[in-house]
Order: structure tokens, then C-alpha cells, then sequence
């Protein structure tokens, strides 16, 4: 294992050595040591590497991730985890805004809660959070799918698209074009298979799900009130 | 009108309620919506022609035509980067979707500036095969929709240019309704085919000018600081913009006036929002130069350029090069009076076709539509844009040496004048024949 330590080594340093292993692989094992809330740490890995981050990040952590398995422990900042494309990120801690933004693939999990607009404009990417999440979240999502154990704050899935939310706990309330529908036996399939991923103990079946009822898909006057 | 020949001069058409006015109000009527379409603000502005090189004379002299070395090189990107680019005309590609336009008409943007070593740029819809291969220098767009966007291909650009708007549409997102959406736009836009879609207008995961600083410096990481990062903003309040994108860090900042095109917006948001090119340049510079940055930071202007002289007024009020769409599109072909029935199928006629949004283009540009695509042969349209390229060039090159300059970029405010009250006040250039810049001296 490589330890690197961001009290000695900067931001730069940590991200090249790095992305230096997408090119040729010498080390798959890689520690971050005090952090300390800085801001794109791990962002732009290439190359199925296990890189612990011991103590807190700050923006973007993990950011464009592709293959990596990032471990936070700590809580992150704004975007952690925007646009992954594959690999997993795992926070042990809370998250801020806009985790998992735009990610196309790959599985984030965060333990603790996670703020305002989780998984806005996801387009692939899993996100399991074992807490609550923020209002507006999973806005205009596109792909994937967006699993909270705990509760949704105001205008979940608004103007979302095709992606699955399940919700155990309370919705605040639901935004435009989003609304309950059936669990149905697939569901639960994709409900188990998620949590299982994320290693998170819940029972499927106490579980909601949200979906898009897709009538602003097409411009129509009488839905003019919501544009 | 009054001037119609056709007309009875005892009618009288009304100012405020003329034709076209009286034309939306039925299409409002009818529709229930507003109505979208492509092409920028269509109504008359203050713009470059009411500028005028004076030239050079006692005071000043000319360089030779041909014989005296006049450079049009620019290099974009000096501030950070590792790798800054070079263009060897002021003259860049917009960016413009694959999507919005189909692949061959990318392919023969990408073609067209290479052949004259300037830069194409995506757009809304992420890098296509077709577009990498033949762009020599491509700069990908990194919009608030982030459609297709992914870390190769943003390793794979030679810049990248963070979108926070467009001139046509200041504070608005991108639009591409569902005849656009086929399979190949859906599957990489990740969207379900069909549906009319609305990008998003604020980036998802920064707001303001704090955060896009930690998001620059993201990009940069993730790309190890070796290409150029741009930000494009549409004109609105460009003095603070300008100052705010080179405190976050940009290396090129791209200004793009209320004329800009577009490929589908709300009329009534072309019209109505952002100022002209004009009036935004001295803005920009003016901000630059205050924080030491002008020449630095560089300034790319675009919004309704049209022409080498155009070229050449916006590098004397101090831009460093200029972005063109909608007269790239023209020459390929776009609005050629060659279509002309096929402009009337569709209720529209050469020169006045603005319905890029429908994805019926005759001239297979703005469209989707395989059959309708095939109509524009990449590598004759590539040459065409070629060609339309160096004439920009040599047009510009021709003022410069008029005005003595052995640099396009030697060009300078002093060289030029205004027609109008208007213009003088927003170029912040003397009325002509008057010492006279309203707004500064009286
Ligand atoms: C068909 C079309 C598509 C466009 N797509 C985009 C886009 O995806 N992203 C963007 O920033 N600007 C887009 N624009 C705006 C151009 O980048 C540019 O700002 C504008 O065309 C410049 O003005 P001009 O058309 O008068 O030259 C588009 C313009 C047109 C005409």
C-alpha cells in the first residue's frame, strides 16, 4: 500500500501519481492521509486502484471516477462523485449538495445523509443513501437508480426522467412530473440487489418507489403552468 | 408597408402592430405556445456596420498588400495551461450540438478548420467520433446539461470551455424537441427517445463564482493542467462577468453578443435578453485591462460576425479572436436560395429559414433525418467553409494593413469611428468627424 500525505504532498501531486497508474498500474492500494476537507482529491481516476481517504474532503472528491474504489472516511463536500462513470465511492460520513451529480455509471453509497440535490441529472450511475437526503434531489435525473433508507426532502425527482427512487422513509412532497408507482416484483429485484451492493440491511419491501408519470416529456398547452 | 408595391398607398401599415407582429399573435392564438426556433435576434441593431476603419493617411501609413507580413496567428491559453493552443487565423468555430446539427454537418465543421488551423467546439450533446477525428483542434464544451459528457473525451480535447450562456439566450437552457431525438441523439444524450428536451440552465453541481473556481481547478486536475479551460458567457452584464471568470481562473474568456445564434430557443428570449456584441466587447476589455489580464486572459468575441471587417472590429476594440456560427452554417450551405421550393414545402423560403428546432432542414444541416443529412457532402462542405474562412482572413488582414498594422491584433480602437450616436456610446469610439464618445467627453 502507498500512503500519501496531504499535510507533505499537494493536491496536484496526490491526483498525478494517480492518474500515472491508468498508464501502467504499480500499486492498486493507495492512502490519503489528512485531507482536510481540500477539494479534488481523487478526481479523474482511471484504473481499478482501492484509494482510502482518511478524514474529511471537500469539493469533488472523486470526482469523474472510472473504475476506482474511493472510500471516504469522513464526510464530503459539494459533488462527490459528479459524472462517475464506474467503480464505487463510499463516504462513511455525511455528503453536501449535489452528490453523484450527472454520473453516468458505477455505485455511490453514503452512510450518513446526504444534502440538497442528490443525484441531480444522474444518467446511469446507483446511489444508495443510508440516511435522508436534501430537497430537489435526483432533479432532472435521467438513469439509474437513487435509494434512500431515510427520508426525501421537498420536490423529489422534479422534472426527472427515467430513473428509479425508492424511498423508506417520509417524501416531503413530490416535484413536478413525479409520482408514486407500484413495486412490482422486479422492483424488489433491483431493490435487493442495490442494497445488497451497498452491504446496507433493509427490507425491501418497506420501501416506496417514484418514477416520472412522463407527461412533460412532450410540450403540451395544458401543461403550460409548469414550464 | 408603405413601400410594398403591391400596396394600395392609402393603407397604412401600423408600426407597433406590423404584419409579422400581427402574425404571432394569430400563431399565439392558434398554438397555446410560445414559439421556438433557431438563427439569433433577427431585429435591427447597433453592430459593426455602424463602425468605420479610418486608415491610414499623413499621420499614419499603410503597409503593402501581399508584400507586408501581416500575423492573423493567435495563441489561446497562455495563463495555465501547459498546452495552449495555437490558431493561425483569429477565426473559431462556435459550438454547435450534434443534435442540434447532424453528424456530417459536425464533420464538415471539424474539416473546415482544420484545413485553415483554427478550432471547432462541440456543444450540447457531447464529442462525436466523426467531429474528434477530422477537428485538428477541438475544444469540448462542458454545459450545465453535461449530456454525454465523460472524462476521456474531456482527455481527449485540446480545451475545454465551461458553458454558463449563450448570447441568444442569457440565463436560458438548450431546447431539442423530440423530432431531433433519434436513436443516436437519445442513446447519447442518455434521454428517452422522443420527448422535447429542455437542458438545464445552472450548472448541477456548483453555483457562483466561489464554487466554479473549485470546479475549474477540478477540471484542470482531471486533465493534469495541460489544455486551456474557457469560459463562454452570454453578453448581460459582461464588465462583472469577465472580471468574475478570470478570478475563477480562466484562461480564455468567450463573450458571445444577443445576435448569437441558436439552435432552438423562445423567440421572445432571442429578442429580448442580453446586449449587443457591440456594446459587450468594451465592456470585456475594459474589465481585463483593470485587472491587468487584457492579452493574458484572452478574449474570444462572437455574436452576428459576418465578415472580415466584422473580424477586424471586434480585434480593434480589443478581442483576440472571434467565434462564428451561423455564417459557418451559411457557408455550408445553410438558407441557399438552391432550396428554394424546398424552403416553400415547408412554409419558409431562402434567407428567412429559422425553424432549426424541426429537424427538417433542406439543406440537411440542422437536422436528424439521414436523407435530409446526405444532402451535405462533409468534405465539399468542409471546403466551402475553408474557403470562407481565409476569405475572413484576407478581408481582415486587408483592414489591418490599411490601418498600418502588421498585426491583426495591432488593431486598436483608435483606428476606428462610429455612424451612429448609438454605436459611438457602445463601442465607446469618437461619432465620425467629431471628437465626441457619448458617455465620456462632451
Ligand atoms: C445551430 C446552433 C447550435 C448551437 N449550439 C450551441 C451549443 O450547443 N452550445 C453553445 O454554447 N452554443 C451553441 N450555439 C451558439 C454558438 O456557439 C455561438 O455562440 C453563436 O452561434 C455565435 O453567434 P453567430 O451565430 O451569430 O455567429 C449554437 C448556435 C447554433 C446556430
Amino acid at each position: 500500500m502507498k500512503t500519501i500525505d496531504l499535510a507533505e504532498s499537494s493536491i496536484r501531486e496526490l491526483n498525478q501519481a494517480l492518474h500515472d497508474q491508468a498508464t501502467e498500474c504499480t500499486e492498486r492500494e493507495w492512502e490519503v492521509l489528512n485531507p482536510k476537507g481540500q477539494h479534488n482529491i481523487a478526481c479523474g481516476l482511471d484504473q481499478n486502484l482501492a484509494v482510502d481517504i482518511q478524514g474529511h474532503a471537500g469539493y469533488f472528491c472523486a470526482g469523474m471516477n472510472k473504475k476506482a474504489h474511493v472510500v471516504v472516511h469522513g464526510n464530503v463536500g459539494q459533488g462527490v462523485a459528479e459524472n462517475m462513470m464506474s467503480g464505487t465511492v463510499r463516504v462513511k460520513g455525511d455528503a453536501s449538495q449535489a452528490a453523484g451529480a450527472t454520473a453516468h455509471g458505477g455505485l455511490l453509497v453514503i452512510e450518513g445523509n446526504a444534502g440538497a440535490r442528490c443525484g441531480i441529472s444522474m444518467k446511469g450511475v446507483d446511489i444508495v443513501v443510508k440516511g435522508s437526503i436534501g430537497h430537489m434531489s435526483c432533479f432532472m435525473g435521467q438513469s439509474g437508480s437513487l435509494v434512500v433508507c431515510g427520508d426525501a426532502g421537498e420536490a423529489l425527482g422534479d422534472s426527472m426522467y427515467e430513473v428509479h427512487i425508492y424511498v423508506k422513509g417520509e417524501v416531503k412532497s413530490l416535484g413536478a412530473d413525479c409520482i408514486e408507482k407500484e413495486m412490482r416484483a422486479e422492483h424488489i429485484e433491483e431493490l435487493t440487489d442495490l442494497l445488497n451492493r451497498a452491504g446496507v440491511d433493509e427490507d425491501p419491501a418497506s420501501f416506496k418507489r417514484y418514477g416520472s408519470a412522463r407527461q412533460l416529456y412532450n410540450f403540451k398547452v395544458d401543461n403550460a403552468s409548469a414550464y | 408597408m408603405s413601400n410594398d408595391i403591391n400596396v394600395n398607398p392609402g393603407l397604412r401599415e401600423s408600426a407597433t402592430f406590423d404584419r409579422t407582429t400581427m402574425a404571432e399573435i394569430r400563431r399565439a392564438a392558434d398554438s397555446g405556445i410560445y414559439d421556438i426556433r433557431g438563427f439569433g435576434a433577427k431585429r435591427k441593431l447597433p453592430h459593426f456596420d455602424d463602425l468605420l476603419f479610418l486608415g491610414a493617411s499623413m499621420s499614419r501609413y499603410p503597409l503593402e498588400g501581399y508584400r507586408e507580413k501581416c500575423n492573423t496567428q493567435v495563441t489561446l491559453g497562455t495563463r495555465f495551461a501547459k498546452k495552449p493552443i495555437v490558431i493561425e487565423t483569429p477565426v473559431t468555430i462556435a459550438g454547435m450540438s450534434f443534435g442540434a446539427l447532424s453528424a456530417n454537418a459536425k464533420e464538415a465543421l471539424g474539416r473546415g478548420a482544420s484545413m485553415v488551423g483554427t478550432t471547432t467546439t462541440t456543444g450540447d450533446g457531447g464529442m462525436t467520433p466523426e467531429e474528434r477525428g477530422q477537428s485538428s483542434k477541438l475544444v469540448y464544451q462542458y454545459l450545465p446539461s453535461r449530456y454525454g459528457m465523460n472524462p476521456d473525451d474531456l482527455r481527449k480535447a485540446d480545451a475545454i470551455e465551461v458553458v454558463l450562456g449563450q448570447g441568444a439566450k442569457p440565463g436560458g437552457g438548450g431546447m431539442l424537441l423530440g423530432q431531433k431525438i433519434t436513436d443516436r441523439v437519445a442513446q447519447m444524450r442518455t434521454l428517452p427517445k422522443g420527448i422535447d428536451q429542455r437542458s438545464a440552465c445552472r450548472h448541477p453541481d456548483w453555483t457562483g463564482p466561489d464554487d466554479l473556481a473549485i470546479k475549474i481547478q477540478e477540471l484542470r486536475e482531471i486533465t493534469d493542467w495541460q489544455v486551456p479551460i474557457y469560459i463562454k458567457v452570454g453578453a448581460t452584464r459582461t464588465y462583472y462577468d469577465v472580471k468574475l471568470a478570470v478570478k475563477a481562473g480562466a484562461d480564455v474568456i468567450v463573450v458571445d453578443g444577443m445576435q448569437g445564434g441558436t439552435a432552438a430557443t423562445q423567440d421572445v428570449f432571442i429578442e429580448h435578453v442580453g446586449i449587443p456584441t457591440l456594446a459587450a466587447i468594451p465592456q470585456a476589455v475594459q474589465a481585463l485591462q483593470e485587472m491587468g489580464m487584457h492579452r493574458k486572459v484572452q478574449l474570444i468575441v462572437s455574436g452576428g460576425i459576418r465578415n472580415g471587417a466584422d473580424v477586424a472590429k471586434c480585434m480593434a476594440l480589443g478581442a483576440d479572436a472571434v467565434a462564428i456560427g451561423t455564417a459557418a452554417l451559411v457557408a455550408l450551405g445553410c438558407n441557399d436560395p438552391k432550396y428554394s421550393e424546398d424552403y416553400e414545402k415547408i412554409g419558409s423560403a431562402a434567407g428567412f429559414y429559422d425553424d432549426y428546432q424541426e429537424g427538417k432542414d433542406p439543406a440537411g444541416i440542422s437536422t436528424q433525418d439521414p436523407e435530409l443529412a446526405k444532402r451535405l457532402d462533409p468534405e465539399d462542405g468542409g471546403r466551402r467553409l475553408a474557403n470562407y474562412l481565409r476569405v475572413l482572413t484576407l478581408e481582415a488582414q486587408t483592414l489591418a494593413r490599411a490601418c498600418g498594422k502588421n498585426d491583426l491584433r495591432n488593431l486598436e480602437p483608435e483606428d476606428l469611428v462610429a455612424l451612429t450616436v448609438e454605436s459611438a456610446a457602445m463601442a465607446r469610439v469618437p461619432l465620425a468627424g467629431t471628437t465626441w464618445v457619448p458617455g465620456q467627453s462632451f
